[in-house]
């Protein structure tokens, strides 16, 4: 669900086809019917933005049938948790929950923790809490006390435990009313949940694969929080076999959350300090680690990576240069970002592996943006349009921008491809692979490693001779990496040996265990600590798979300690003996007192199941032996989230920020929390009841195609690439095109409150209109590769799509929303922007 | 002489992807040849020729719930069925199941070539690995070959006028590797070996489908009773070679020589029988 795995992963598709040849089944939920449902034994076309209702119907069908799978429900979920008398469900609330801010537009969570307690969430989220600064209640330093553990019912009727919570709060997830929100006949969904169920339990597992169709909602961190829940009510995680699998959009954007490129976490998903007060080492660590668990590690995790950040200047009396840390106050994602640059709050912007002219919701705001920077550096293998806009923006013929007047000084850097630089790509399940440079990189054009690396040492030249206080945390960085070649290419395996750790004696780290708070230990990224052991680059390795085990360990090297299933401790019983032969993986050995089996096991090796910790015990120390959960702070995996996810602790559906559909379920339609900019330049189609809303009847989704890569700038340039997808086309079915006079391989204009674009019209049968809510409601498919630039050039489909955000992760809703068809081309030049006006106005 | 080489191409897991065209073309240098947006559900190459040595076709096809296509246990056919019982919600016309077939083609390597018996030059000529391949620096541009292949996969290149086709990757065969689609193809569904393993791998393969109900499969090019005498490359298809645009029954034309010389001799004798009596005629 929520990926077309087949055509976006084709590589990652070869293993669903060799699991399909061996017996495993595949069912495809998708709006429409691609390449991937072409392989499936299933598909089933639902509306999309429904999502949560459909896996919601799973969990309502799982717990009504009393299909899970109790013993590891009962053991290894927080099911059994009494949480606080405070809290409120939506079913009280008609679609909110207790704590709501209307007017701050979030939530207070403190009614949503366990009965007596305050628990800390497990990565990432905690320091940063909201937008404007403030410290989320409840999302940093989990209190949980020791000599007082959570209540519990171990029966789970307790009407406040979380299994009695989560059976309300589903109660009315019917198949009935999964028919209705998502149009999918109830036969054809109770087929797909029986499957599901049948396929679990101690024999089966089942797998969720699932991609950008599922994050880029406004409520697109719930939509993954429910397939969490539908996987642990059937024990699908921590297992052979199970799981959810997020299928990363590029290469290595595993490996930039990791190591992040974002605003809020640092390496290793620790939590970016933030500038709300003056605070030292101590105050972070007492916020952010969680006593029990392995974030209760929290200090040494830190001090590790600040010695390998500032080496020698980072000391115990200095805190270890923790105040060289940049500290955030407010929101700094893409998207405020940039409406920080049109309202003249940016002078400079880097875009690096990125073409947000195409790429980006509402791209045409992104485009006139960025005339109002200073300057603007772009790095890429060609002119991609962010970097021409200046030129040939799609707003120049408009009249809207002036190449005359644009004021922005653009740096177009070349870039070199990743056939011309070593590096590594962290992927999907956590792999670190490493690549080799097969060819030097032509002219100027250089890695983005050469780029940093020699912009650092600029600077750090020109500061050199300063006194200033506030330069010291450039000048005192460890910035001494070795140099390759004519180019002085930085040795990338030396930044690799620096992410995965030194001790105290300068030996690599074998993994992060052994990482100290007292500043004897390094380590770039502690949870890659391992990936360069004995001195060896772990990454490199390519045994293949018929030379080794089936988990093949010796094929790259997976984080955290080349695990290659995470929590994998939930594959033995609370005895510690496998679930079953069929499914054994990981299990206690008794007789040599510890844990063994086909993987590295995910917990404290020596630790008996029966094992209950003392009272004064901390971090993993304070977790039992049978609680296999080990980076939370009560062991278990959370049914109920008390924290960590800022729209509610129960996924609930709500409509997509732009939808032609009320909520069926509730009162309130879309994520009460969901970031909009109400701004003239991102206006919002009415929706709903509203009035106009019929002005924009459709729902829109996007899409990839294998034949290009996400916005373009890699494949619209390359002539093999271009021919096989030539021009930009929504698909439609074949009663919307009757509908609406749309004739096969003629032109189709597709418009928003934003603007309006120009497609060919590919009349298809894999597109189905859906009876929603009682009346057909149609879809149209948009691929959004294209620009105005390259060899294949066409209107970008993200032009359409509005800055409407997930308030856990600020991502674009950008795989539904409202908008309407007609026959023909769109408007030329100042005509288009009226055009939209007067659609705007006609609709109210 | 090596053991013959082929491909056996199994359409039944194509994903699609075109990985097959683009590595082909990378490799062997063959030039982009766009044709535009086609309409051709997500076929935008069209079909075989001097520049496009693989192409993928892609069939959008709507399947009736209850023929024997659809597995007796498949999802597919069930929840055809249940929606078809209830109660009348789905607005689609039909409850029909759908499918949408993907197959890469490619030059068949026929055992008895028409291209290489009609190649008057000599440029044509079959390798060490039992594939049949052209040699642009000796081939003139006659075109004879081009009418004489029964799929229509031989072509002159415009503005070039020599023919170009698919060479299995001669030059990769020569170095132990395996043809560059060969390579690149994701899920396997393109497979390079020695042709009698292939065929008893491909019929293994129809077995097991069949057994598993899909018993639409079937082996396309891989008798040697054939019109061609066999292919080189043969396919595992889902429907009738014609869905494909392949061929039924093709046949070499070189096949009807005999044929055609008797026919000439008996028209030649009969002239001459003509000839001589218009003399024996004037003589009187």
């Amino acid at each position: 669900m929520g990926s077309n795995m087949a055509e976006a992963h084709p590589v990652g598709f070869q293993w669903v086809v060799e699991a399909r040849e061996r017996g495993a089944k595949v069912i495809h939920v998708d709006p429409r019917f691609t390449r991937t449902s072409a392989l499936a034994d299933l598909h089933v076309p639902i509306r999309a933005g429904s999502d949560i209702a459909f896996l919601g119907g799973i969990v309502n069908y799982i717990l009504e049938n009393g299909r899970e799978f109790r013993e590891y429900v009962q053991a290894y979920t927080n099911a059994r948790t009494i949480i606080s008398d405070d809290f409120r469900d939506t079913e009280d609330l008609d679609g909110i929950f207790s704590g709501l801010d209307r007017e701050g537009r979030k939530y207070e969570r403190e009614s949503w923790q366990y009965k007596g307690m305050d628990v800390g969430a497990s990565a990432g989220e905690r320091e940063y809490g909201e937008a404007e600064g403030e410290q989320a209640h409840g999302a940093h330093g989990g209190e949980l006390e020791q000599g007082e553990p959570p209540r519990e019912d171990e029966t789970l009727q307790d009407p406040r435990c979380v299994f009695q919570l989560l059976k309300k709060h589903y109660a009315r997830y019917t198949p009935e009313m999964v028919e209705r929100i998502c149009g999918v006949p109830r036969a054809q969904f109770l087929d797909v949940a029986e499957a599901l169920c049948a396929n679990s339990g101690r024999e089966r597992t089942s797998a969720f694969c699932y991609a950008v169709g599922w994050t880029q909602h406004t409520v697109g961190v719930q939509y993954i929080r429910t397939a969490a829940i539908v996987q642990l009510l059937l024990g699908n995680i921590g297992r052979p076999g199970g799981g959810i699998m997020a299928l990363r959009g590029h290469a290595s954007i595993q490996g930039s959350t990791d190591i992040p490129t974002l605003f809020n976490i640092l390496p290793g998903y620790l939590p970016m300090p933030h500038a709300h007060e003056e605070t030292g080492l101590d105050v972070y660590v007492e916020r952010n680690a969680p006593p029990t668990g392995f974030w209760g590690n929290t200090r040494a995790y830190m001090v590790s990576l600040l010695k390998a950040w500032w080496g020698t200047a980072a000391q115990y009396e200095n805190d270890f240069c923790f105040d060289y840390l940049p500290r955030i106050d407010k929101d700094h994602s893409h998207y405020r970002t940039v409406a920080d640059m049109e309202d003249n709050k940016l002078r400079g912007y880097f875009v690096m592996g990125e073409n947000p002219a195409v790429g980006s919701a509402n791209s045409k705001l992104q485009r006139l943006a960025l005339a109002k920077l200073q300057w603007l550096v772009v790095r890429d293998l060609d002119e991609i349009e962010t970097a021409s806009f200046w030129h040939d923006a799609p707003e120049i013929e408009t009249g809207e921008l002036v190449t005359e007047d644009i004021a922005t000084e653009v740096f177009l850097m070349p870039a070199a491809s990743h056939t011309e630089k070593d590096g590594s790509f962290t992927n999907t399940q956590r792999l670190l692979q490493w690549h080799h440079k097969a060819v030097e990189p032509e002219g100027d054009c250089r890695s983005e490693l050469w780029f940093m690396y020699h912009l650092g040492r600029r600077i750090r030249e020109r500061l050199a001779s300063s006194e200033r206080e506030r330069d010291r945390p450039i000048l005192d960085l460890t910035w001494d990496y070795p140099t390759v070649g004519p180019t002085e290419e930085p040795d990338a395996e030396a930044v690799l040996a620096e992410i995965g750790g030194f001790d105290a004696e300068c030996e690599p780290l074998a993994d992060y265990l052994p990482l100290r708070d007292d500043g004897s230990t390094t380590c770039g990224c502690w949870i890659y600590a391992g990936c360069y052991a004995d001195g060896v680059n772990q990454t490199a390795r390519r045994k293949p798979g018929r030379e080794q085990s089936w988990v093949a360990p010796e094929w790259a090297w997976a984080w955290p300690m080349n695990r290659r299933i995470l929590y994998n401790r939930a594959s033995a019983d609370p005895e510690g003996r496998p679930w079953s032969e069929r499914k054994k993986y990981v299990w206690w050995d008794a007789a040599a007192g510890e844990w063994t089996g086909e993987d590295v096991p995910d917990f404290t090796p020596d630790k008996a199941p029966d094992y209950v910790p003392p009272e004064d015990a901390t971090a993993q120390q304070a977790l039992r032996g049978d609680e296999p959960f080990i980076m939370q702070g009560d062991g278990r995996a959370w049914l109920f989230a008390p924290s960590g996810v800022v729209d509610g602790p129960l996924p609930t559906h709500y409509e997509p920020a732009e939808s032609p559909f009320e909520n069926p379920l509730y009162g309130q339609r879309a994520n009460p929390v969901r970031e909009e900019y109400r701004r003239r330049d991102n206006p919002l189609n009415p929706t709903g009841r509203e009035a106009g809303s019929d002005a924009y009847p459709f729902v829109v989704t996007t899409y990839r195609l294998t034949e290009h890569h996400t916005a373009g700038g890699m494949s619209r340039t390359l002539p093999f690439l271009a021919e096989l997808q030539p021009e930009f086309f929504c698909e439609v079915s074949p009663e919307l095109a009757r509908e609406r006079g749309l004739e096969h391989g003629g032109w189709a204009t597709i418009v928003s409150a934003r603007t309006a674009i120009e497609a060919r019209v590919m009349v298809t049968e894999r597109m189905k209109p859906l009876r929603v809510d009682g009346r057909v409601v149609h879809q149209v498919g948009l691929p959004y590769h294209w620009g105005n630039r390259g060899i294949s050039t066409g209107d970008s489909a993200n032009d359409l799509f509005p800055f409407a955000l997930d308030p856990n992760v600020h991502i674009q809703e950008v795989k539904a929303a409202t908008c309407d068809v007609r026959p023909g081309r769109r408007p030329r030049g100042p005509e288009l922007p009226e055009f939209v006006r007067n659609y705007r106005e006609q609709a109210g | 002489m090596s053991e013959r080489k082929g491909f056996f191409t199994d359409t039944s897991v194509c994903i699609g992807c075109k990985a097959c065209e683009v590595a082909c073309k990378e490799w062997n240098q063959v030039p982009a040849d766009p044709q535009g947006l086609t309409g051709n559900s997500y076929d935008n190459s069209g079909e075989l020729g001097a520049n496009r040595w693989r192409h993928v076709a892609f069939i959008e096809q709507k399947v009736s719930v209850g023929v024997e296509e659809a597995p007796p246990e498949s999802f597919a056919r069930e929840a055809a069925r249940q929606s078809l019982v209830s109660d009348g919600l789905d607005p689609h016309e039909d409850a029909d199941g759908f499918r949408w077939l993907m197959s890469s083609d490619v030059c068949k390597h026929c055992t008895e070539a028409g291209c290489l018996d009609a190649c008057p030059t000599g440029a044509l000529f079959r390798t060490e690995f039992g594939t049949v391949v052209v040699q642009p620096d000796i081939c003139n541009g006659c075109g004879y070959c081009v009418v004489s292949c029964p799929f229509g996969v031989i072509d002159q290149r415009e503005g070039d006028g020599r023919v170009w086709k698919c060479t299995m990757c001669y030059d990769r065969l020569k170095d132990d590797m395996e043809p560059a689609c060969a390579q690149a193809c994701p899920t396997d569904s393109i497979q390079f070996g020695d042709l009698d393993e292939l065929r008893e791998r491909a019929a293994r393969r129809v077995e097991r489908l069949h057994e598993r109900g899909r018993e639409e499969a079937r082996l396309y090019g891989d008798s040697e009773d054939d019109g061609v005498g066999g292919f080189g490359a043969f396919f595992l298809l889902l429907d009738e070679p014609e869905t494909y645009r392949l061929p039924p029954d093709p046949v070499v034309p070189t096949r009807r020589t005999p044929e055609v010389w008797a026919a000439a001799l008996g028209a030649a004798a009969v002239l001459a029988g003509g000839v001589a009596a218009s003399f024996l005629r004037g003589r009187r």
